[in-house]
């Protein structure tokens, strides 16, 4: 298990760092210059070189990649006006736009991410769960139909479409629910909740459709396996077959993928967070790019890779407990 | 949407409001106020037509924006709402717009500054005597000194970025790339000889060339009083030092910022300024759609961006036939805001350097294509003929079109052809449009292809980014020729409410920069660089004027812009907003008397 984890640990770092060099190299592919956006308007080209100088792009894209690797594990100094900022390791550096430290901006970014998508998938895995098993059970019955039909709508439309009707129609029009806003849950459940409810509830739509469909067919394939013929065969309750033969076999797929779809959607869920406007790492992310800002980009981007990374590594290890047959080592 | 300056749409409640000031301090006109409760001391107070006169003080004035401000410090911001939040709430100038609607709106009043003073010596020289009293949010004197410092910041392009600069060629002579030999007072500590203070009260500045806009100049909140000990340069943005009624409590980039009293501010020597709510609340980042909706549920006032509202939101608020509908009636309004839109036709990009076919462009574009595009009649209005904003003043009345592009604005074929045919490309060319990426913009596009397309001139359409594409798509001469970009489209309002705050930055050959150029076309015409030059020079206000109207003719025989719309919106406020009206000096509704009771 040791032996497995360190190997894990080692390679995570690996792919981040490949994703902080290609975050990089695609940055200063794209052919603009970030300095003319912070140079103000008209600038002579003294001014421009000026800026430049003061963002650090006048210097080679290797040593701006090193800099920036260097500060992680060192800290750096940063010129901020007229004085110099220590920025203590883990350094990510400073936002071209607003000056403030990277790490700053994503620490009070990701609870916005964390609360919105905790939610989400405590929703999802709920109701995708739920309805999977219950088609499955019911195969061909008017409720598997509805659920499916439903979970084909969920698939099908995009974040944008579900955010801006359910704002529109529960919000705007019938005053079902208040404007979402993020409150943390720490400070007030219950407004937390209330405040999040929407935007979760529309990432969930999407999610919980995927999850009914992926369970129902696991479910249905597992149900027809020789063992489960046997359990019954021997008497067992229909409800321990379901749950502890059934599900739990099915359940094994539904791991992976959740932990993968939790991973990504904590590095940012972007449309979601630009409907709602709630200013998480994708809503970052997405300014950051727009506004040239490499510095967020690069943190932002670094910070999700870690959460789809370890995401990974937390599936090998559950896949232990779910499933005995697999072992680590 | 062209230079950073977002003085984009704006309604306004024309007609119905006329806003009258009255007070001590140097309020002049009448009052017939009908306003109720407590009236702040030693003020002006708004009465008369205004929509929902008060001067009552206290409560939360509810703001929002969907970008966040360029920068808070008063000499980094160029968006046309950070202007006037600035300047309005937080920093005073020696001079400050006229809190009255409409065209008077751009006449200047006193601020820091005892009066506003004439120029002498052919308008080189110019003194500000400081009204007594006055004090930084510390509480430490507001000294000429300090106002000096503010301007010599400007000059320190290391640090300070971002804010209009015309101060460094007013007061220094500038090399050909427009730079300026004194580096600012972080690099120089002796300070900048052009500016005098003889003692506390009193500053002058003595221009290296008659300029007779220099009053508006020190409008601008670049110009105003920063302390030397507290400024950290490029980070002073991050806690400006207030000299304006309201102080900054906290401010969260990208999310929030909360304002509270300045206890130093002396209302009594401000003869503009309100301040009637206790704090002021500006909410970050939302979504437009969402803030039209919060104005419309009263629970955000106004909309700072003034960016009028969104086309779902104007389907609720207009009848089928475009007028209001009654239930908002006393929210809703439309104006011109000052902004023209046009297509710039790029003189270093083949045919179109031949004026030949720029002119064929002119003849061929619909117009009211375009004005559709734009929003159509209600928020895209008024058809543009020539490029001088009527909102200006010295705006030529009726002028003749140079490219009648037939009565209906529809186009004119046959003109277009002849002017092919001259051009030496009688079955059109081959071109390529840069646009930006907002809906109005690609419709644009969309719109100038198909006009072209009538008289064989193919045009490819890019769309670019809206945040690069004024800094470094068209912004870039070199990228603009590189690509091939013959057309473009863009918009642009006034610095200052004159014909040099509103051509100088955009038609002058010489002020041509290598990024974040706003002069798209690259026109560079002897002409007119000499009728700006001596439109500086003019004796009165009426000759500088003339030579504006004249600079606007050489610019249409040029043909290298295409001006189609003035800019019209429809802007929406809460019910509970006091004192609304729009101010033709900031192009957006006027921040200084705002209440909330």
């Amino acid at each position: 298990m040791i032996r497995f984890l360190i190997r894990r640990l080692v390679g995570a770092a690996v792919v981040l760092w490949v994703v902080s060099i290609l975050t990089f190299c695609v940055f200063f592919v794209v052919p603009n210059d970030p300095a003319s956006q912070y140079a103000g308007r008209s600038p002579t080209p003294a001014v421009l070189e000026a800026t430049r100088e003061k963002l650090g792009l006048n210097e080679s894209v290797v040593l701006q990649y090193w800099h920036f690797v260097k500060a992680i594990f060192a800290g750096r100094d940063f010129a901020a006006g007229v004085d110099v900022d220590h920025c203590p390791a883990p350094c990510l550096g400073f936002s071209f736009r607003t000056n403030q430290p990277v790490l700053k901006i994503i620490e009070s970014a990701l609870p916005v991410t964390l609360h919105m998508a905790i939610g989400a998938a405590i929703l999802w895995l709920l109701f995708g769960v739920s309805i999977g098993v219950l088609s499955a059970l019911r195969r061909g019955s008017f409720f598997d139909r509805l659920a499916m039909s439903t979970a084909l709508a969920g698939v099908s439309l995009p974040v944008y479409f579900t955010g801006l009707l359910g704002l529109q129609l529960l919000v705007y029009q019938w005053g079902v629910l208040p404007r979402p806003v993020y409150v943390s849950f720490f400070s007030n459940p219950y407004k937390s909740v209330v405040g999040l409810l929407l935007p979760s509830a529309v990432l969930a739509f999407l999610y919980a459709a995927l999850y009914a469909r992926l369970t129902r067919a696991n479910m249905l394939e597992t149900m027809q396996e020789d063992y489960i013929r046997t359990a019954r065969a021997k008497g067992l309750p229909e409800r321990t077959v379901i749950v502890r033969h059934g599900l739990r076999a099915a359940l094994t797929p539904i791991v992976t993928v959740f932990g993968l779809d939790l991973g990504g959607l904590l590095g940012g869920a972007v449309l979601t967070e630009k409907v709602f406007n709630f200013q998480g790492l994708g809503f970052k992310a997405i300014d950051g790019i727009f506004q040239q800002d490499l510095p967020v980009v690069l943190g932002v981007t670094l910070v999700a890779a870690a959460f789809i990374v370890f995401a990974n590594i937390f599936v090998d290890i559950l896949y232990a407990v779910v499933d005995p047959r697999v072992r680590l080592g | 949407m062209a230079r950073k300056r977002l003085l984009l749409q704006a309604g306004a409640l024309t007609g119905t409001l006329a806003l009258a000031l009255t007070g001590c301090g140097g309020g002049s006109e009448s009052s017939s106020s009908t306003a109720s409760g407590s009236s702040s001391s030693g003020n002006a107070a708004p009465s008369g037509d205004i929509r929902n006169p008060s001067t009552t003080k206290g409560g939360e004035l509810k703001l929002a924006a969907t970008s966040d401000f360029d920068s808070l410090d008063p000499a980094r911001t160029y968006y046309g709402y950070g202007f006037e939040f600035n300047q309005r709430f937080l920093t005073r100038t020696l001079v400050q717009f006229q809190a009255k609607p409409g065209q008077a709106g751009t006449e200047l009043a006193p601020d820091l500054a005892t009066e506003v003073p004439m120029g002498t010596e052919n308008n080189t020289v110019w003194t500000y005597k400081l009204k007594p009293g006055l004090k930084f949010e510390d509480g430490s004197p507001i000294t000429s000194k300090d106002i000096k410092y503010g301007v010599e910041r400007v000059f320190a392009s290391d640090q300070i970025t971002g804010g209009p600069d015309y101060v460094k060629c007013l007061l220094t002579v500038c090399d050909k790339d427009g730079a300026s030999p004194y580096q600012g007072p972080y690099k120089d500590k002796a300070g900048l000889d052009a500016i005098s203070t003889p003692d506390d009260m009193t500053i002058s500045f003595k221009l290296v060339k008659p300029f007779a806009d220099w009053n508006y100049i020190m409008n601008l909140p670049g110009t105003g009083p920063v302390p030397e000990a507290q400024d950290k340069g490029a980070n002073y943005q991050s806690k400006p030092v207030s000299s304006g009624p309201y102080k900054i409590v906290t401010y969260t980039p990208g999310k929030s910022l909360m304002l509270d009293r300045n206890p130093n501010y002396d209302q009594s020597t401000d003869p503009v300024r309100l301040a009637l709510p206790d704090t002021v609340n500006v909410q970050i980042g939302a979504q437009p759609a969402d803030i039209d909706q919060q104005i419309l549920d009263n629970q955000v006032d106004y909309a700072i961006e003034d960016v009028g509202v969104q086309s779902a939101t104007q389907a609720r608020l207009l009848n089928r036939d475009g007028s209001i509908q009654d239930a908002f009636k006393n929210r809703v309004s439309t104006q011109n805001t000052g902004y023209l839109r046009y297509l710039t036709l790029q003189t270093n990009v083949p045919p179109l350097d031949n004026v030949h076919c720029r002119r064929a462009v002119q003849f061929a574009v619909n117009k009211v294509d375009l004005q559709n595009a734009r929003g159509g009649p209600i928020t895209g209005d008024d058809i543009a003929d020539n490029s001088f904003p009527p909102s200006l003043a010295g705006a030529p009345q009726n002028a003749a079109a140079r490219y009648p592009n037939g009565a209906d604005h529809k186009g004119d074929i046959e003109a277009a052809k002849r002017e092919l045919a001259e051009c030496g490309q009688p079955n059109g060319f081959k071109t390529v449009q840069a646009s930006s990426n907002t809906p109005k913009s690609k419709a644009v596009a969309a719109a100038t292809q198909q006009a072209l397309e009538r008289v064989g001139i193919t045009v490819e359409v890019k769309s670019f980014d809206a945040a690069q594409y004024y800094a470094s798509v068209i912004g870039s001469p070199s990228n603009v020729k590189a690509k091939g970009f013959g057309i473009a489209d863009a918009g642009w309002g006034p610095d200052f409410p004159t014909g040099y705050g509103f051509y100088s930055q955009i038609v002058d050959g010489r002020k041509i920069k290598p990024a974040g150029n706003s002069n798209y076309s690259s026109l560079d015409d002897p002409k007119i660089n000499q009728l700006i030059d001596e439109s500086l020079e003019a004796t009165s206000r009426e000759a500088f004027n003339m030579k504006y109207q004249e600079l606007d003719k050489q610019l249409m025989e040029n043909a290298t812009m295409v001006p189609f719309v003035f800019d019209r919106s429809l802007a929406a406020v809460s019910e509970r907003l006091k004192n609304v009206y729009f101010n033709q000096g900031y192009g957006h509704f006027d921040l200084a008397t705002m209440g909330v009771q």
